[in-house]
């Protein structure tokens, strides 16, 4: 699929035609890699996109990173939250749609539990390729009746893919040519995918050549051996684009074979959002979904080990900063902590210029441009990392006081002071949230993909107000051990590079 | 109060939507300028505000001292001590950030629209109050080195770019990175940035950008309120770099740890002076879009779905900016392919963009996607507000906005062939080349040479 580059939290810029990807680089004072100010957890990339690389930009979504938290002010104002129906069509379905009709345009998404955790070890790269297939020649289109016939209309179709979910996206004016014509596009797409053998030829050869600039990168480097070092033989191992070894075998049967038993009526979920009507959005989500296979529902993933033993490895790189990664699993989107863990990562270094680790290495000592921490919740236990980028000479300076920062958040949990501030700053901001037709539609599917509650929203500021410290530390303790951590170190100083310790 | 009502309705063709934007002017005495985008979609608000002073006002020797300034801002004033700004706009469930270009430098907040006094009082207060101390400087020169080489020493493409741009201008301040050169920043002082700081930051060089929930009038009392006491100043003279003609064509290799090569071909073009009378920008922004606004246009249709020499190509243009503008192609080759095989590719397309021109049909799906994305755009206030102050700060005014979408409409196919021949000329061009370095410093295997799979 062709990627909507934008953080689907972030506020778009569609650019008319495009400037130029050489001119105008910006530089920003906080990172542009912003930790997670807005969700609770962000993507990792893959294949890592790098910047202005227009090459195989159509390989490098991953993770939308947004994952979503709602409040609405208990004390202050309550803030208006968008009126979701929901309902669910005739193949099993679910569909939730909000109504609005501001702005004359419609924005679709489909999910599916079809990401990279439901490949097989020696054939990683399946589901991706097949996502990225779909809108490469469908019943009675070739890859080029897509293309032009969503630029004919200005219409935009998009996508995402991560460990759990693969989705395909839609933006169009709402009247009814263009948004009719849009939708009879998508809705062969997500139905009646061919994988044409000689396009996937083509795209198997991207595809390699793109994890071969990848593990050029340390960045990529370090993604893929944290991974492994936290999840080990579980899926959420597997690097999401496969590697390869893995997608040189790939075949036509692997791409339709991973379709029929994944893109499932029964398995996805339709979000709508925008200036349409009740009646047409339940025949939309009909038109394009009555058609999927009505396959029975796939093995569940196996469990994650929640405890790994304590590694270090330090790998070479000519790069002139070390990437230092350190972490472990961390939580489900349904684990019982979720509300804890979300509010006491914010402190620790999920809540931008003002986070501990942020005030103790950037501020303070001027270590990195860029420290985060976040929680990637997902359907099993998803990666809780901290990270940063630091010249060679200064890496183990950093690493450690990073490591210290954590063990001391961890033995002693927040401060009622800092806990009060991130709580105003969740709640507070929580109408930013929601301020865009594409912000609401991300919040509908992960609402559905992730079985949240319809209430979500609404009930999102009081679960946030209701975090008292203890519950933070107490959250913390349970699900993270500073003896038992992943770390990653790429670009390692030269006295100690070598392999794991 | 000079009002304007811009309403994109009318743009659309009678395409009826609540979301007109209405976007009000004022200036303050002191020359400050305000400009209010009303919408009231969701109860929030965003502040932008923007001087016109980006790394093209740099001095040689003192490049990166904008972003510098910039990321010194966020230290504290005499009144509000380090840290406590970005503080204050998290207990109000604010988001913040700022950023340089070669043009200007803007900082913003997001909040709920019932705390944009707090922000105002904030902004204004560093726009005058900035407590520059050689402790602070010290640590924060120490995180844009860091920045530096994150974005652009270990990135080989910025790497790229930025030994290209260097390449293409001879005198334009637009050769020196807007980061700076890294020994530039190791010799900079807290005197340097405080000098920036006195040169440019005043109300008579900035343009204040309000958009969301909020209503006009009472922005512009606030403005007053907060804005209004601080004194306008004389600005220094701006120099007005003419870059000398290049005469032929030059290319230039750049080798760095990497696993494809890349080649970027950039010809020197001009951008937007008159958005009424100008025709050329216009159609070269179609161009763009013709070879790479979407999908199915020409060079991933080409190079990369049918002859497969490439396994990404692109094209881009901006037609806004202070200085002069670039009309640039690029591609990565595919596996077993050259970086001479794309350019020929590339070459391969400008001429039959000259010989043929482009088709009627190419023509109404770019500008399809024009229309649309002014509809889009509409779910972006932060965006909106971007648009207008980026055409403030670089000399056009937030009025060219609709006329830009107008003009752009109005091309037509052989004022894109026409643009195509008089800009895509060897004599201005420069092919910049990565030639990528195996990690472990050894020679790789000539280029072109045949893989194993």
């Amino acid at each position: 699929m062709h990627i909507n580059p934008n953080n689907p939290l972030e506020n778009s810029t569609p650019t008319p035609p495009p400037a130029s990807p050489l001119k105008g680089r910006e530089y920003a004072a906080a990172s542009d890699f912003q930790p997670p100010l807005q969700g609770e957890g962000w993507g990792r990339d893959g294949l890592n996109s790098a910047n202005g690389q227009s090459g195989i930009k159509t390989l490098h979504k991953r993770l939308f990173g947004l994952l979503v938290v709602w409040l609405s002010l208990s004390v202050t104002t309550a803030f208006a939250t968008p009126n979701i129906q929901h309902w669910q069509s005739a193949g099993g379905t679910k569909v939730l749609f909000v109504e609005n009709h501001d702005i004359p345009m419609l924005d679709v998404s489909v999910s599916l539990p079809a990401g990279s955790s439901f490949d097989a070890a020696e054939k990683s790269g399946v589901a991706g390729l097949t996502h990225h297939l779909l809108d490469l020649g469908a019943e009675g289109l070739s890859e080029d009746d897509i293309a032009r016939g969503m630029a004919d209309i200005g219409a935009q179709l998009g996508g995402s893919f991560d460990q759990d979910r693969a989705s395909v996206s839609l933006r169009t004016l709402s009247s009814a040519a263009q948004r009719d014509k849009a939708l009879d596009i998508m809705a062969r797409v997500l139905q009646r995918p061919l994988f044409p053998e000689a396009i996937l030829v083509r795209e198997k050869t991207r595809v390699i050549a793109a994890l071969k600039e990848a593990e050029t990168k340390p960045e990529s480097i370090a993604d893929k051996a944290f991974h492994k070092a936290v999840f080990g033989m579980h899926p959420y191992a597997l690097p999401v684009s496969g590697d390869v070894a893995s997608v040189e075998k790939i075949t036509v049967q692997d791409l339709s074979g991973f379709y029929r038993a994944h893109y499932r009526a029964g398995g996805a979920v339709v979000a709508i959002m925008g200036d349409i009507t009740r009646p047409q959005a339940e025949a939309i989500a009909q038109q394009l979904t009555e058609k999927l296979p009505s396959s029975d529902a796939p093995a569940a993933l196996p469990e994650v080990a929640m405890h790994i033993p304590a590694s270090e490895q330090r790998i070479a790189h000519p790069a002139s900063q070390s990437h230092i990664l350190v972490g472990a699993p961390g939580m489900a989107r349904n684990d019982p902590d979720y509300f804890p863990l979300y509010v006491g990562n914010h402190i620790l270094g999920g809540g931008g210029f003002v986070s501990r680790l942020m005030n103790e290495v950037r501020e303070k000592r001027g270590l990195a441009y860029s420290v985060y921490s976040y929680f990637m919740p997902l359907k099993q236990p998803g990666a809780f990392q901290l990270g940063l980028q630091t010249k060679k000479e200064q890496a183990d300076e950093a690493l450690q006081l990073v490591r210290h920062t954590l063990a001391e958040f961890i033995a002693k949990g927040p401060t009622e002071k800092e806990l009060l501030a991130a709580k105003q700053n969740i709640i507070g901001g929580f109408p930013l949230r929601i301020d865009s037709n594409r912000k609401i539609l991300d919040y509908l599917s992960i609402i559905g993909f992730y079985d949240l509650p319809l209430t979500y929203l609404d009930d999102f500021t009081r679960r946030v107000e209701q975090v008292n410290v203890a519950q933070v530390r107490d959250a913390f303790r349970r699900h993270i051990d500073p003896q038992a951590m992943a770390t990653v170190i790429v670009g390692a100083p030269e006295e100690k590079s070598g392999q794991v310790k | 109060m000079r009002a304007y009502l811009f309403c994109i309705t009318l743009l659309l063709g009678g395409v009826q939507t609540a979301a007109q934007a209405e976007v009000f002017e004022r200036t303050l005495a002191n020359g400050l300028k305000v400009i209010v985008k009303e919408d009231h979609r969701a109860p929030v608000v965003v502040q932008q505000i923007w001087y016109k002073a980006g790394s093209m006002d740099e001095r040689t020797g003192v490049t990166g001292i904008a972003h510098v300034l910039e990321h010194l801002m966020f230290k504290g004033t005499h009144t509000v001590p380090a840290g406590e700004f970005s503080r204050r706009i998290s207990a109000a469930g604010g988001r913040e950030n700022a950023f340089t270009s070669y043009d200007y430098t803007a900082y913003f907040q997001q909040l709920h629209k019932s705390k944009l006094p707090l922000a105002m009082e904030l902004e204004a207060d560093r726009m005058r109050n900035l407590n520059l101390t050689a402790a602070d400087f010290a640590r924060e020169i120490k995180v844009v080195m860091e920045e530096r080489r994150l974005r652009t020493d270990d990135e080989a493409h910025a790497l790229l770019q930025e030994k290209m741009m260097a390449t293409i201008y001879q005198q334009h301040p637009y050769r020196h990175p807007i980061i700076g050169w890294m020994s530039d920043l190791e010799s900079l002082t807290v005197g340097d940035a405080k000098a920036w700081y006195d040169r440019w930051y005043a109300p008579n060089n900035a343009t204040l950008v309000i958009g969301g929930d909020v209503k006009a009038s009472e922005v512009f009392a606030l403005a007053q309120r907060h804005y209004g006491a601080i004194p306008r100043r004389a600005m220094p003279p701006r120099r007005n770099f003419i870059e000398p003609r290049q005469a032929g064509i030059k290319r230039m290799v750049v080798k760095a740890p990497a696993e494809l090569p890349h080649l970027v071909m950039s010809y020197h073009a001009p951008t937007l002076q008159n958005p009424a009378q100008d025709w050329q920008p216009y159609a070269l922004q179609i161009l763009a879009g013709v070879l790479d606004g979407n999908e199915s246009a020409r060079l991933n249709k080409h190079l990369v779905r049918e002859q497969q020499v490439a396994s990404g190509a692109g094209a881009g243009y901006d037609l806004t900016s202070r200085g002069p503008s670039l009309f640039t192609l690029e591609a990565t080759p595919s596996e077993g392919r050259t970086v001479n095989d794309v350019e020929a590719a590339l070459r391969g397309e400008i001429a039959q963009l000259v010989r043929d021109g482009v088709s009627e049909e190419e023509l109404q799906r770019v500008k399809a996607q024009v229309v649309a994305g002014e509809v889009y755009k509409l779910d972006s206030l932060f965006y909106q507000a971007m648009q207008i102050g980026q055409m403030e700060s670089i000399g056009l005014t937030h009025r060219a906005i609709p006329v830009i979408l107008e003009k752009l409409q109005a091309v037509t196919a052989e004022q894109v062939r026409q643009a195509a021949e008089a800009i895509l000329q060897d004599d201005s061009l420069t092919v910049a080349v990565l030639d990528p370095q195996p990690l472990s410093g050894k020679p790789k295997a000539p280029q072109g040479a045949a893989h194993a799979h």
